[in-house]
């Protein structure tokens, strides 16, 4: 068994691009559902807005892939209207439903055949990103040449991506953490614990819910963004309703309603992952036996994986459901 | 009991105003703040509410009582716009109300709490109390990343509360979760919330509602600082020994409509209330009514 590789795969899973894009889209969730208590389950949605509205500029309008970033926040803001006008006047349930539903039609109309001109259909669109690389390049970091030193060596390719991400992060948690000590930030708070209460003092529920719906959507536009770019491809499967829930699932391991929670959960989340997946990819190089019955092979590794993860969020939600940065006695408040 | 207790100016005018008014249903007032007409709630069915005229008097503390069901609560959350009645028409401080949603009462200067409070459990004291300030320029999301744009009114916001928690004995939960607070507390803090808005109209649905006794007293007290003060108040309650206490005039509801109007000396003897209450058989023995 060789620690040495599995130490390495785990420090950069730690930090590696999965964790940045989690990060930035578990802001933008943690804005909606841990400080407005909004259920927004389709931010996969949100994710595919980023990153078509960058790969449409290559694949459809031929203009240069910078466009493409007001182009997205613009398809999110829509989306975020769209999906908000007919169920934030509801209850919270009705978003929910409406969210998970906007993104699986997203992706389903992205993937089709018909509208393969704008969007590439189930290929995706893979020609759009040569801007950011050249900008990387420009700035000295070489895509070809590695750097770092063991076990944080990286090719020139994924470091300039990992540092506009993890910049990207801090910029973002700044902004939000600002945004949620000011008072705005508490009126998203109170609206969370009672809308009626909010209204009685004379603020507008509604309008408040909308502009976190939106501001939540745009952080995971830019989190699709990011994506779209380390990947140099647009994929229209990986936007699709399980990637909302893993990144729900890192939320809640970090804590909501945290703006480092919404940080250190998917670096811990990717982290467990990549260290579960490497060692049972290590432990099943020789399929395991118990007699003749086979117990496991390496095939059997990702879905083992899942599972454990899912146990995982089961434990967590039953012996720390504050997550790691919550506060317990403020959860003990949850019973109105 | 009310007699050797002194009264403000203010106090004094709308108790002497009220007491030459008609003590009938609908009766009209010399200084209305708040008037209904015809205001009609159906829930299916059902008429919740028929009230064709009230009329609550500016400086006064107006009760609505009545038995469960009468309609209490509907009609307050018509009144402050948290529902909209099937028809009717009503107005506040001269203006008509019936287009005007209900997140921007508060701003006209009603306020009002409810049955069951609604403290915001996971926000300390004093942010519950911030919240209430109206006009906050940090509520807007493009202020609130400039705390420079914000920072001096949230300090008088801050001082404002920190006053009002004096008032209402809760200084030293200041910073307390207000899950941690007990019931009469969150009362009181929900009161103080409200007064954050500056509002000339107070509408309370049942103060005393979950209060121990000793409390009660003092929320008593509030509620007559609030009148002495210049507010009018409306409130709905059950406790009768508090309505007769501490309310310049009672309306009485049943079945969705004002049965009865009066202060509350006349409305503890007038037979339509008792019948209300109670029954219209009361103190007859069922061996009597023969089935």
């Amino acid at each position: 068994m060789d620690w040495s590789l599995i130490f390495e795969n785990t420090l950069k899973g730690f930090i590696g691009i999965n964790a940045v894009y989690f990060a930035i889209a578990a802001l933008g969730l943690n804005v909606q559902f841990g400080y407005t208590g909004l259920l927004n389950f389709g931010q996969a949605g949100f994710m595919a807005c980023g990153a078509y509205g960058l790969g449409m500029t290559a694949q459809y309008f031929e203009i240069s892939m910078w466009w493409g970033i007001p182009l997205g926040i613009v398809f999110s803001v829509g989306l975020g209207l769209l999906m908000g006008i007919p169920t934030l006047r509801l209850r919270a349930d009705y978003l929910a439903i409406v969210t998970i539903a906007a993104a699986e039609i997203i992706r389903l109309v992205v993937r089709s055949v018909r509208f393969k001109h704008y969007f590439g259909g189930s290929d995706g669109i893979n020609n759009f990103s040569q801007s950011f690389r050249d900008l990387g390049n420009k700035v000295g970091i070489d895509e070809a040449t590695r750097y770092g030193f063991s076990p944080f060596r990286f090719t020139g390719r994924e470091l300039w991506t990992l540092i506009i991400g993890w910049l990207l992060v801090a910029l973002l948690g700044f902004f939000v953490y600002k945004l949620m000590k000011s008072p705005w930030g508490r009126v998203l708070k109170a609206i969370r614990e009672d809308e009626d209460a909010v209204r009685s003092l004379g603020k507008n529920v509604y309008s408040y819910k909308m502009q976190s719906l939106i501001l939540g959507g745009i952080l995971g536009t830019i989190s699709g963004m990011i994506f779209a770019l380390d990947r140099a491809a647009v994929q229209p499967d990986n936007y699709s309703r399980d990637v909302t829930f893993y990144i729900l699932t890192a939320l809640v391991l970090g804590g909501v309603a945290r703006v480092s929670g919404s940080i250190v959960g998917p670096m811990i989340f990717w982290g467990i992952f990549t260290f579960l997946d490497n060692f049972m990819r290590e432990v099943a190089d020789d399929p395991i036996r118990i007699g003749n019955f086979q117990v496991m092979d390496s095939t059997d590794v990702g879905p083992l994986n899942f599972i454990l993860i899912g146990l995982t969020l089961i434990l967590l939600m039953v012996f720390r459901p504050q997550g790691v940065f919550g506060d317990r006695k403020e959860m003990a408040f949850d019973g109105r | 009991m009310g007699a050797e207790r002194s009264y403000s100016p203010l106090a004094q005018a709308a108790r002497s105003a009220l007491a030459g008014c008609d003590k009938v249903p609908g009766s009209r007032k010399p200084d209305p703040m708040l008037v209904a007409d015809g205001v009609r709630r159906e829930f299916g069915g059902i008429v919740a509410v028929d009230v064709e005229h009230i009329e609550v008097q500016r400086g006064s503390i107006t009760a609505l009582i009545g038995p469960n069901g009468a309609g209490k609560t509907t009609l307050f959350n018509l009144l402050s716009g948290f529902d909209t009645p099937s028809t009717g028409t009503w107005s506040f401080d001269g203006r008509n109300m019936a287009k005007v949603a209900s997140h921007k009462t508060a701003a006209l200067g009603m306020v009002r709490t409810f049955q069951l409070t609604k403290s915001l459990t996971k926000l300390t004291v004093i942010e519950n109390m911030r919240l209430g300030a109206t006009g906050q320029r940090g509520e807007k999301w493009w202020n609130g990343l400039f705390s420079a744009t914000w920072k001096k009114q949230e300090a008088e916001i801050t001082a404002r509360a920190e006053t009002l928690l004096e008032r209402f004995k809760l200084s030293h939960m200041r910073d307390e979760f207000a899950g941690a607070l007990s019931g009469g507390q969150r009362k009181l803090l929900e009161m103080a919330r409200a007064l954050m808005t500056d509002p000339t109209l107070v509408m309370l649905d049942e103060p005393m509602a979950g209060v121990n006794p000793a409390l009660k007293q003092s929320l008593n007290d509030h509620i007559r600082g609030l009148r002495d003060e210049g507010m009018t108040v409306l409130f709905v309650e059950h406790d009768m020994d508090m309505v007769h206490d501490v309310s310049d005039w009672v309306i009485v509801m049943a079945e969705g409509r004002v049965i009865a109007e009066g202060t509350p000396d006349d409305i503890s003897k007038n037979p339509a209330v008792i019948d209300a209450y109670l029954g219209a058989h009361q103190g007859r023995s069922l061996m009597e009514e023969g089935a």
